[in-house]
């Protein structure tokens, strides 16, 4: 009888298993299946409002500052750069120089591979009384020597404010490489189009930073946007001691450095 | 050290991107403004001694404007897309003038050849036949009209034709400099006497070449050469050499003097790194010699012969003609050979051989218009018509 009552209760138990189990299950994976479902959505909404994040150029006018105090020479953003955009070995749309300044005030300046691989300590025989790393780039003039003299307008200054070339219109004349007084441009020796620094504008109009900006470890280089209020490179350019590059060429960089040493060429 | 102070260049500075192609653009260019002068010397001026090189000079001229865009074609990174210059210009840009300019100046040259001409062609259409015939027929586009009064009203819009295309050829190579002299980035390239430099530089390689071409071609063909016309080439040769160095000399000269930041760059450059062709070349033996050999010329014509002027007017030339390409080395490859840091130098840069941008190519593009000229001679003669014939007609002197 017991055994009786322990098979029924086991029959009983089984069928109540049985069915909690079933319900369970059933519970389970409707609730799987609603939350597989729900999260898709979910996912798709983000990619949709992801894919459809709305950038509007006329909204922006990007800045860009580097602290030159900060820099430590150690090249990421180079390495950044070189894997964002794709940068043909020996050419540069980002490079380090370091200086060396003498008590005579002489200059010692190198870039090995454009500091891509960061610096070997250097003894220098002179008597050195500073030394810094100046991380370069192009300098997004709005007064651009590039834009002005391309004889077909391939390099053209977009609505944020950057110079950028349009490959597909581009000749090849290396006329822009000429007129560029800071070296920021090269001809692609794939393309034979005129490349250099876009400012990682696929990338802007995601939302994102630049590569170099991403990859700096000390925060030693900056991208601001000067139509943004409160922009913390926006205020520091306005109560801070930055200086461009070759000023006297009234090229208007929107590249600002802090730090500078009148050394810096 | 100090060395290595002295020598940093911009990373991506470490080509030279204008190439022998580029140097030969300018030469060509000049050549063919400078020809252009010349016969404007002899149909505006009235300088009826140059009557001799008057066809010849505007043949050259349209000879050398054929293959002046070649070197461009053969520079760029796409020279499939080089008619975007002339599709879409964009007019801040002084190389998007340039469709218009050399437009301009070849319907010019064009008309003006073809008013020259005119009588030639329509006589060989009357006289051949078939394919010929056809295409002198073609060439004379429909005008038969050689009455004397035609022929006076085809001089008339010559001198006009002439007189403008004193501006356009100024133009055409004076936008040549100024493609270099607005280049604020190169402390060697940017000044304003760039445009007037080669200007003046145009019109010398211009003469020379003439006069050049004028000694071997009579020569060839077994004429006299006419001393009067050479002793007036190498008269102007002499004035517009002796301005051209004065020129390139006064641009040396002020920076040198200003103690700008470019002279920094610039010394180093010219009394080092292209001091050869610089001071050896372009300097002493392009322009003292010739400047000494004209000046012969010019000063003690009563004393020369007729075949010992002819043979010092010559050398002059052939040296001035090599003064003038050792000038636009000197600009654009030497221009390059600097770092935009203003503190370092290039490896110095040597043409390739063969290959688009080579010395093989600038070679060819520098016979093929004497190819033209000599197919075109082959037709109609550039030697000046019998004096006879032009009487009637008569508009210079």
């Amino acid at each position: 009888m017991s055994q009786m009552k322990k098979r029924d209760l086991t029959r009983r138990q089984f069928l109540e298993i049985a069915a909690v189990g079933a319900g369970g299950m059933a519970v389970v994976m409707a609730g799987g299946g609603l939350a597989l479902v729900s999260a898709n959505t979910v996912t798709r909404g983000l990619g949709r409002a992801f894919g459809e994040f709305e950038y509007d150029p006329t909204k922006h006018r990007y800045i860009y500052l580097v602290d030159i105090e900060k820099c430590i020479g150690c090249g990421s953003c180079v390495r950044a750069c070189e894997l964002e955009n794709r940068v043909p070995k020996h050419f540069f749309r980002t490079w380090i120089e370091r200086y060396h300044i003498s008590r005579s005030g002489e200059s010692f300046i190198d870039s090995p591979n454009g500091g891509r691989d960061g610096f070997e300590p250097q003894v220098m025989g002179a008597d050195v009384t500073k030394a810094f790393f100046v991380p370069k780039l192009c300098n997004h003039c709005t007064n651009s020597p590039c834009v002005q003299l391309c004889p077909v307008g391939a390099s053209y200054i977009s609505p944020e404010g950057l110079v950028l070339v349009d490959s597909e219109r581009c000749i090849g004349c290396s006329y822009c490489v000429q007129a560029c007084p800071y070296g920021s441009r090269f001809i692609h020796p794939e393309t034979h189009t005129a490349s250099k620094c876009s400012l990682c504008y696929h990338r802007l109009t995601k939302g994102l930073k630049t590569a170099c900006v991403q990859n700096c470890p000390t925060g030693a280089r900056k991208l601001g946007d000067a139509k943004t209020l409160g922009d913390e490179v926006a205020q520091i350019i306005a109560t801070s001691e930055v200086h461009l590059l070759k000023p006297e060429l009234h090229t208007e960089p929107k590249c600002y450095y802090l730090g500078h040493s009148g050394e810096v060429r | 050290m100090h060395e290595q102070a002295m020598n940093y260049l911009f990373p991506n500075d470490v080509h030279v991107m204008w190439s022998l192609m580029i140097v030969l653009y300018p030469y060509i260019t000049g050549l063919v403004a400078g020809a252009f002068i010349v016969s404007s010397l002899y149909h505006v001026f009235g300088h009826g001694e140059l009557r001799p090189v008057a066809r010849l000079s505007m043949v050259a001229s349209l000879a050398f404007l054929a293959v002046a865009t070649t070197p461009l074609l053969a520079h760029l990174g796409h020279p499939e897309r080089a008619m975007n210059i002339m599709i879409t210009p964009h007019f801040t840009s002084a190389m998007s003038a340039f469709g218009l300019i050399y437009g301009i100046y070849l319907i010019l040259v064009l008309v003006e050849i073809w008013l020259i001409f005119r009588v030639e062609i329509i006589e060989l259409a009357a006289h051949s036949r078939g394919f010929k015939r056809r295409f002198f027929s073609l060439v004379a586009l429909g005008v038969y009209d050689v009455s004397p009064e035609a022929r006076r009203n085809d001089k008339r819009v010559i001198v006009v034709l002439a007189a403008l295309g004193i501006p356009a050829a100024c133009i055409l190579h004076g936008y040549v400099g100024f493609m270099f002299g607005s280049v604020k980035a190169n402390a060697f390239w940017s000044t304003p006497l760039m445009p007037i430099i080669f200007l003046f530089s145009a019109v010398t390689s211009g003469i020379a070449m003439i006069l050049v071409l004028y000694e071997a071609l009579t020569k060839f063909s077994g004429r006299r050469i006419d001393g009067v016309c050479v002793q007036s080439l190498a008269q102007w040769l002499w004035l517009f050499a002796t301005m051209t160095v004065t020129l390139e000399l006064l641009e040396i000269i002020t920076l040198s003097y200003a103690q700008n930041e470019e002279w920094l760059i610039v010394k180093p450059l010219i009394t080092d790194k292209i001091a050869f062709s610089f001071i050896g070349i372009q300097m002493i033996f392009g322009s003292l010699i010739p400047f000494i050999l004209l000046g012969i010329v010019v000063l003690m014509r009563k004393y020369l012969t007729d075949t010992l002027r002819h043979v010092i007017a010559f050398i002059a030339a052939i040296i001035l003609l090599i003064q003038v390409f050792s000038m636009r080395w000197n600009v654009v490859i030497g221009g390059q050979i600097f770092s935009k840091s203003g503190i370092g130098f290039r490896e110095s840069y040597t043409p390739e051989l063969l290959g688009r941008e080579g010395i093989v190519m600038a070679l060819v593009i520098l016979i093929i218009p004497f190819i033209i000229m000599s197919v075109f001679n082959h037709f109609l003669p550039l030697a000046p018509p019998p004096e006879a014939e032009e009487d009637s007609t008569e508009v210079a002197t």
